[in-house]
């Protein structure tokens, strides 16, 4: 007899709010350890002096760096939010699918409102496209 | 561990097609997972076409009809037709369920049934659930009590301690939940799944029980109860709307609750 088959899991299940925000909180949190990185390299521009500032204000100002930096405030805000809502399941609330479902929801939404907040804030306040 | 493929002699091939003899206005295709441990061949998916105005509403009763009437070398396990035995857990359109109290009306285009995920395959829809039983025995599903009541009595129990009972003592144990869970998946050699944490639960809360404390030793360790991360597809797909996820938080919680006391 042939060793018997795995039967099909990942490649068959259906992709449902449930298991997507729970990837994607890991995606974003993995994002966010990338996201440190380029966030001391920026602070060690800065504190070597208006040259090396302005070189890395070039890059990240550059279309690729802002596409790189939406992303990592995207993943910010969602693991942020997801975050909270991990620590109320950790506290007992919010079990009931219905709201599993409307908390879900709510996390995208916010995710989307902080983010265009933030970028509005950096917009008034002249840190992008001066 | 984390493997997004399926193993070489797991993946499906093109199967074979059984077109329907009688034809009516309700058609429909189902596609099923099919494995033959007596040919060499990896499995397949089979299409077959019913037409439902011959046939029964379930899921269940295409599986019968089909089985009777076109391929009889089909193989799944059912015995109750009423969601109460569990045998009939598979994958139905992508989610966990029973066959018997899915509706095939609920599914539009064609129904593809596959066994229940990431388990070993003994025959078409019938997986090896041998471990995961071996994994609820090993939480000791029977009462712990300190003392042995009186023959002629019974262990009585307030109405507000029955209540902690409902929503758990309804599990049937038809793995559903464990084998919806990516976490399972990756890691059911050591973590227990929802399923069976589930009805540890059932067991740590029930008043009439004296063993919590040992019950919640056993579960303290890094792979058997902590692997749930929460992703609530257990909640999600459970055919008897129970709430796995909700009974592992419990245990959690408690575990936390009994630091520092002792």
């Amino acid at each position: 007899m042939a060793e018997r088959p795995l039967s099909p899991h990942l490649q068959i299940y259906k992709i449902q709010i449930t298991s997507l925000l729970s990837i994607l909180h890991r995606l974003t949190g993995m994002i966010l350890y990338g996201g440190a990185v380029l966030w001391v390299v920026w602070l060690m521009g800065l504190a070597n002096g208006k040259d090396s500032y302005d070189a890395i204000q070039k890059i990240l100002l550059h279309p690729v760096g802002l596409i790189v930096l939406l992303g990592w405030s995207l993943s910010f805000f969602y693991h942020f939010c997801n975050g909270i809502r991990h620590l109320c399941w950790d506290m007992g609330y919010g079990y009931d699918i219905k709201t599993v479902r409307q908390t879900g929801w709510f996390v995208i939404i916010m995710t989307i409102l902080l983010t265009m907040f933030t970028w509005m804030l950096g917009r008034t306040w002249g840190f992008i496209w001066t | 561990m984390v493997e997004l493929r399926l193993p070489p002699n797991s993946r499906i091939t093109k199967g074979k097609t059984y077109p329907s003899a009688s034809k009516g206005p309700r058609m429909k295709i189902f596609q099923i997972y099919r494995y033959d441990p007596d040919d060499k061949a990896n499995p397949r998916m089979d299409t077959y076409e019913l037409n439902l105005d011959e046939c029964g509403p379930m899921v269940l009763d295409a599986l019968i009809k089909i089985k009777n009437e076109v391929d009889t070398t089909l193989t799944f396990r059912r015995s109750c037709r009423e969601g109460i035995c569990g045998s009939c857990a598979m994958n139905i359109e992508g989610t966990n369920t029973l066959a018997c109290i899915k509706p095939i009306d609920e599914a539009g285009g064609e129904i593809k049934i596959t066994p229940l995920p990431h388990l070993s395959v003994v025959k078409d829809l019938v997986p090896d659930l041998n471990f995961a039983f071996e994994q609820y025995a090993s939480v000791k599903p029977w009462i712990q009590a300190a003392d042995t009541p009186p023959p002629d009595k019974e262990r009585l129990q307030s109405k507000e301690e029955r209540e902690k009972l409902d929503g758990l003592w309804e599990c049937i144990l038809c793995f559903c939940c464990s084998t919806s869970c990516p976490s399972y998946w990756w890691n059911g050699d050591k973590y227990l799944g929802p399923a069976t944490l589930l009805q540890s639960y059932r067991w740590i809360a029930d008043s009439r029980d004296d063993a919590t404390d040992e019950r919640l030793d056993e579960l303290d360790d890094p792979f058997k109860l902590y692997r749930c991360h929460t992703i609530m597809n257990c909640t999600n797909t459970c055919p008897k709307s129970l709430n796995p996820a909700k009974a592992i938080g419990e245990i959690k919680k408690k575990m936390v609750a009994r630091v520092g006391k002792d």
